[in-house]
């Protein structure tokens, strides 16, 4: 798909003026939600996701139980109204597909040992959406089990790089996702560096995938410094009610 | 039924023959309502309403497609609304359950029978080609009285949107056509106590619920029962006046934040 559009000009500045190495603006909200165990609210660019998470409870239906330790359910869902074109509401392939390898990184990070044949769920919603949902989702999933006081070994976090116009970038637009030539998120745990989930679409070199792997990294770290200060935002404003 | 509900409806009727509700307010008292429009940028329209901790977030979407043969010169609207696990504990996914079908048909009905939107300006090109205008419901949390904020969120988010016609090359964008709204209000009854905007305990133990929509006029839009309780002819006439003074106040609240 070739088009007219420049996704670096002269100045080595992208469509949204970001440099090549430069993360969208991104907000970060604790404990958002009443009804929830835990929850967050986080702006990355134009997507906004809110999440919340319930549990440890028992898990329903019973079969879905483990007797060894808690399963971990995270449910991604696009809100009918956050894409340009009204998606049919309830889960799809896609979204089917994003819940499992959500539910797969948070798994690894998470102490499920401690609570055998419970369930902890993880729901994250969509509410308007411009490329990086699933990084956006994860990241917020990470604050909201912090949140909810779920025992885990690290707060996860996520973050893309990509490669538009021949060259990697880091956390890719919506143009640039849509007209550019690879997409690679990548979440992590910030403390050991472990990846905990890692896709990738389009073509890179050898050289260019690990030079996006380096970058996305870099991303998780600053994106995780924003989740940190967002529990402790929380907690502070607390004090003295 | 668990133990409890059972406790629960025991206290909060105990305080309501003091005439005092849980969290302080008077039977005919609403919680503290606060609306955000325009919060999704790729909706149409938008809007969040928080009633105390209930917060529900409705965006709608406007596509072009074909009439019902019946109304072939008329825009089309539909409604959806969907409990999402986000919202409760005891929110499931899966397709929408009746819960969820009987408030998305009453916030439609209120939408539709009152004529909000000026479905005959959505017209095209007639028998072919009609604006269709998809509202979605998403609650966010629900902490009780889900069809005053459901049909709030509507109402502020169908009066800030904007008709996409640029994106489907048929001229410049404009305001959707909307009349004055009407404001619904919901009371439920448990024992012999009626009480307005039930908060999460009281919607749960209630016996049968009763919404009431009114427009400026001061006259009755949409009325919905609910649940398998009564109520006394003299109960209906005293939910509708509780309905008339604080849908005046809603509107109020409504219209500052929309400037319409």
């Amino acid at each position: 798909m070739k088009s007219d559009i420049k996704l670096i000009d002269d100045n080595g500045k992208r469509l949204d003026g970001r440099g090549i190495d430069e993360l969208r603006k991104i907000k970060i909200e604790a404990g958002v939600l009443h009804r929830a165990d835990g929850s967050c609210y986080l702006e990355w660019g134009g997507n906004k996701v809110v999440v919340a998470v319930y549990g440890p409870r028992e898990a329903i239906p019973r079969h879905t139980q483990n007797s060894l330790r808690a399963i971990v359910n995270a449910r991604y869902n696009m809100a009918a109204f956050s894409v340009e074109d009204r998606k049919r509401p309830g889960p799809d392939r896609r979204s089917k597909e994003i819940s499992k390898v959500i539910s797969e990184a948070l798994e690894k990070i998470i102490l499920t040992e401690l609570y055998p044949r419970a369930s902890i769920d993880v729901n994250i919603e969509v509410l308007d959406a411009e490329a990086g949902t699933r990084c956006a989702g994860l990241t917020a999933a990470g604050v909201a089990l912090a949140d909810a006081g779920i025992p885990m070994k690290d707060i996860p976090v996520a973050c893309a790089a990509g490669k538009i116009a021949g060259v990697v970038v880091l956390d890719l637009g919506k143009e640039e996702d849509n007209l550019g030539d690879a997409d690679l998120p990548i979440a992590i745990s910030p403390r050991t560096g472990e990846i905990l989930l890692l896709q990738m679409d389009g073509h890179l070199t050898l050289e260019e995938f690990n030079k996006a792997v380096d970058l996305a990294i870099k991303g998780c770290y600053t994106v995780s410094e924003i989740q940190k200060n967002a529990i402790l935002n929380k907690y502070q404003s607390n004090q003295g009610v | 039924m668990t133990i409890v509900p059972v406790i629960k409806r025991d206290y909060i009727c105990k305080l309501a023959e003091q005439g005092r509700r849980v969290d302080g307010r008077k039977f005919d008292e609403y919680r503290k309502i606060q609306i955000e429009t325009s919060v999704v940028n790729k909706a149409e329209g938008s809007a969040r309403v928080k009633i105390g901790n209930t917060q529900v977030l409705t965006g709608i979407k406007m596509d072009v497609g074909e009439p019902y043969p019946d109304t072939p010169d008329s825009g089309v609207l539909t409604t959806a609304a969907e409990l999402i696990p986000l919202a409760s504990p005891d929110f499931e996914s899966g397709p929408p359950q009746e819960d969820a079908i009987e408030l998305a048909r009453v916030v439609d009905r209120g939408v539709r029978e009152s004529k909000v939107i000026e479905l005959e300006k959505l017209c095209i090109e007639p028998e072919e080609k009609v604006w269709i205008i998809f509202v979605d419901i998403h609650i966010l949390d629900y902490d009780g009285n889900l069809f005053d904020a459901a049909s709030l969120s509507t109402m502020a988010a169908l009066t800030t949107s904007i008709v996409p016609a640029s994106r489907f090359e048929l001229g410049e964008d404009y305001p959707l056509p909307i009349k004055e709204p009407p404001i619904s209000c919901t009371s439920v009854k448990f024992d012999k106590y009626v009480v307005i905007d039930p908060s999460l305990d009281e919607d749960e133990i209630a016996d049968a619920r009763l919404t009431v929509a009114t427009d400026n006029n001061g006259d009755i839009r949409a009325m919905q029962k609910g649940l398998n309780g009564s109520f006394t002819r003299d109960e209906i006439q005293k939910v509708i006046n509780a309905s008339l003074n604080n849908g005046r106040e809603i509107r109020k609240q409504l219209s500052q934040v929309t400037g319409k």
